[in-house]
């Protein structure tokens, strides 16, 4: 039983919730910190920013996005499959929802200079458009081994104009290109606003993205009441790496009685060391600038997670998501890679539609779905698969 | 006894040796420091390598990489400090992220300090607002928590930080991270006043320091000079890295 809250009002003005969050970062990103926090909260109220960010999302994203009834899908489960389409956005995923935001907080606080980490690509691919598009100069990290798993994102990046910096520190994926982003934005914080891709890192960052992506759960409470005359689904569920597109969803609804679920990715399963599983398997720890719930060993060193989606191969969480479980207002369960696989291929034969991968984890946990009857249950599709073709080929033992 | 509020009150240009644990061998941290005090460091920093150690440039990145691979541990680091101690009495801090710390039990972590006789800890990515009860442990045990306050710190907020450390505080002398170049002079000349002016208590500088001359110059602007990615850069595995380490140090350290 999840437990329903009212009046939620987190993060307190310190950036936490309670024991998680925070600002975890080197001295000299305390003031840009405090700038950003300051600059956002003005914006957030101000009505001409607001307006400016909406039209952006509409005219240059295509929202608002669909709320599609999976009829298929919900016949073959004897329940009612709504999905949030996110992958019908610009640039292909949810992840530009909060790029445009923090593009146009950057143009406000006058910063030319953009950076970002990326693990897909599917983040760096949306700052690299909206950098574009406001004629700001651009730099995604990127760890080596992401680079060579999503060429295709890479090529895309580059064809916008953004200069793709490989990291090879560490174990060359998102936790090291983050990192390297940090570095990056330590020492050119005068003129360098750092575009994060997820609901982590220090406050005000979780606060600022899933901010951004409540657009997400915001239409979709409202296309819900207008497709069924009913005000409320039963059941919300996303995947979850670092959670954004799971908050963008949730938020929305986090005082109503609806039940939430975020599925992890299990890797290679919850009982190996390969997985990405973070809620359910990560203890309390400081990664990247937030306290939050961490893959890591005993002496506090971080475990590399693993799993078949670059998206969701992350070993941290955004601090929210710690305090939502903490609270048992969100239930947290996970899908194995092949479950995922699986999954991918199922919902692209029953309704026409190739997930993204990390979206593919959320639609493994519909698809085990038992003995639920008549339950209205909004699925995000955060994101589509195109990126993914040549993974799932692989791992299908198929050459393309 | 603080080892470190002594050593402060001494009027001298002071040198500040900073040293990855267990880099390049897992053994190397006792011999490396007692080369130090032999060739004149005034005080000791020692490094506990992190898996993700986002304030610091490539150079120290690679020793943290090498000393873990090397099988370094929070428990290893302890037992040679406790060696260490044996047979020096100079001012001994640790430096490193908090999540090992946090991951150890910062009540652990500060109790194995105190037997060991660590003088002094630096924690780059726990800054003052999350770091007010960690600091104020640090010190019920006679341990110096030493914050960092950078180039884009406030007047008001470097007194706060130093209020707070108490014993001396760490003055990074750049925006970026450790071994990057030094920025202009003047620039530098007016941070380290502004910092000298509002800081209640001592400062070193550190960051992007290599050569005798700047070591010399930032002591005539502080209360002392770290060097660290420079002396890591030129000591490895493959040749005698305490007779290196001698050269080196003892060329920072010399006063004519």
């Amino acid at each position: 039983m999840q437990n329903y809250l009212t009046n939620y009002n987190l993060p307190d003005n310190k950036g936490h919730f309670e024991e998680y969050g925070g600002k975890f970062v080197p001295e000299t990103l305390i003031p840009a910190l405090h700038e950003l926090e300051k600059k956002y909260l003005i914006s957030k109220k101000d009505d001409l920013f607001q307006k400016e960010l909406s039209t952006l999302l509409k005219e240059y994203s295509g929202r608002e996005t669909p709320l599609y009834f999976a009829k298929k899908i919900s016949e073959t489960l004897n329940t009612n499959i709504w999905l949030k389409r996110e992958d019908l956005n610009h640039t292909g995923a949810h992840k530009i929802n909060n790029a445009l935001g923090q593009v146009l907080l950057a143009n406000r606080m006058g910063k030319k200079r953009i950076i970002a980490e990326t693990g897909a690509g599917q983040h760096g691919v949306a700052t690299a458009a909206a950098a574009a598009k406001f004629g700001l100069s651009c730099k995604v990290y990127m760890g080596a081994e992401d680079i060579e798993r999503q060429k295709l994102n890479v090529f895309k990046m580059n064809l916008m104009g953004a200069e793709i910096i490989p990291v090879h520190s560490g174990s060359k994926t998102l936790k090291d290109a983050t990192n390297e982003a940090i570095r990056d934005w330590v020492t050119n914080v005068e003129n360098t606003f750092y575009i994060i891709g997820s609901s982590v890192g220090p406050h005000p960052y979780p606060m600022i993205v899933r901010d951004f992506q409540s657009i997400i759960g915001i239409e979709t409470k409202k296309q819900f009441k207008e497709k069924t005359g009913k005000s409320l689904p039963d059941r919300l569920v996303a995947c979850i790496g670092g959670g954004s597109n799971a908050l963008g969803l949730f938020y929305p609804f986090i005082e109503d009685k609806v039940r939430i679920i975020g599925v992890e990715a299990a890797g290679k399963g919850l009982n190996t060391e390969q997985h990405a599983a973070t809620v359910t398997k990560g203890e309390f720890g400081v990664l990247h600038g937030a306290a939050s719930l961490i893959l890591q060993n005993g002496d506090g060193q971080i475990n590399l997670p693993h799993s078949v989606s670059a998206g969701l191969d992350y070993p941290g969480i955004g601090p929210e998501h710690c305090y939502l479980k903490k609270i048992n207002r969100v239930e947290y369960v996970s899908a194995t890679d092949d479950e995922a696989l699986e999954a991918f291929s199922w919902m692209s034969k029953m309704e026409g539609i190739i997930p993204a991968l990390e979206t593919a984890h959320a639609i493994a946990y519909i698809k085990k779905l038992k003995n639920v009857k008549n339950e209205d249950i909004i699925l995000n599709l955060s994101g589509r698969g195109d990126k993914d073709i040549n993974t799932v080929a692989k791992e299908l033992g198929i050459h393309l | 006894m603080n080892r470190i509020r002594n050593l402060f009150k001494k009027d001298k240009d002071k040198l500040i040796v900073f040293l990855t644990a267990g880099y390049p061998e897992i053994n190397s941290t006792e011999k490396l420091v007692l080369a130090a005090v032999e060739s004149g460091a005034d005080m000791i920093e020692i490094g506990i390598p992190f898996s993700d150690p986002q304030a610091d440039g490539p150079i120290i990145q690679k020793a943290s990489e090498k000393a873990l691979s090397n099988g370094i541990t929070l428990d290893i680091i302890f037992q040679q400090v406790k060696s260490i101690r044996k047979k020096t009495n100079i001012p001994i801090s640790l430096m490193g992220y908090y999540n090992p710390i946090l991951k150890r039990g910062i009540d652990r972590f500060l109790a194995d300090c105190v037997v060991n006789e660590i003088d002094g800890i630096i924690l780059p990515d726990l800054p003052y607002d999350e770091g007010k009860e960690f600091c104020n442990k640090a010190k019920q045990l006679g341990i110096s928590p030493i914050l960092l306050v950078a180039p884009n710190t406030s007047n008001k907020r470097i007194e706060e930080i130093s209020n707070l450390s108490n014993d001396l505080i760490y003055a990074v002398s750049i925006l970026g991270i450790t071994g990057n170049d030094l920025s202009s002079k003047k620039e530098l000349i007016k941070y380290l006043n502004r910092v000298k002016a509002n800081s209640s208590c001592p400062f070193i500088v550190g960051f992007g320091i290599k050569t005798n001359d700047d070591v010399k110059w930032f002591n005539k602007y502080s209360n002392g000079a770290v060097v660290g990615s420079h002396i890591l850069n030129h000591i490895n595995a493959d040749e005698d890295y305490v007779l290196r380490a001698n050269e080196i140090i003892n060329s920072l350290s010399k006063s004519s």
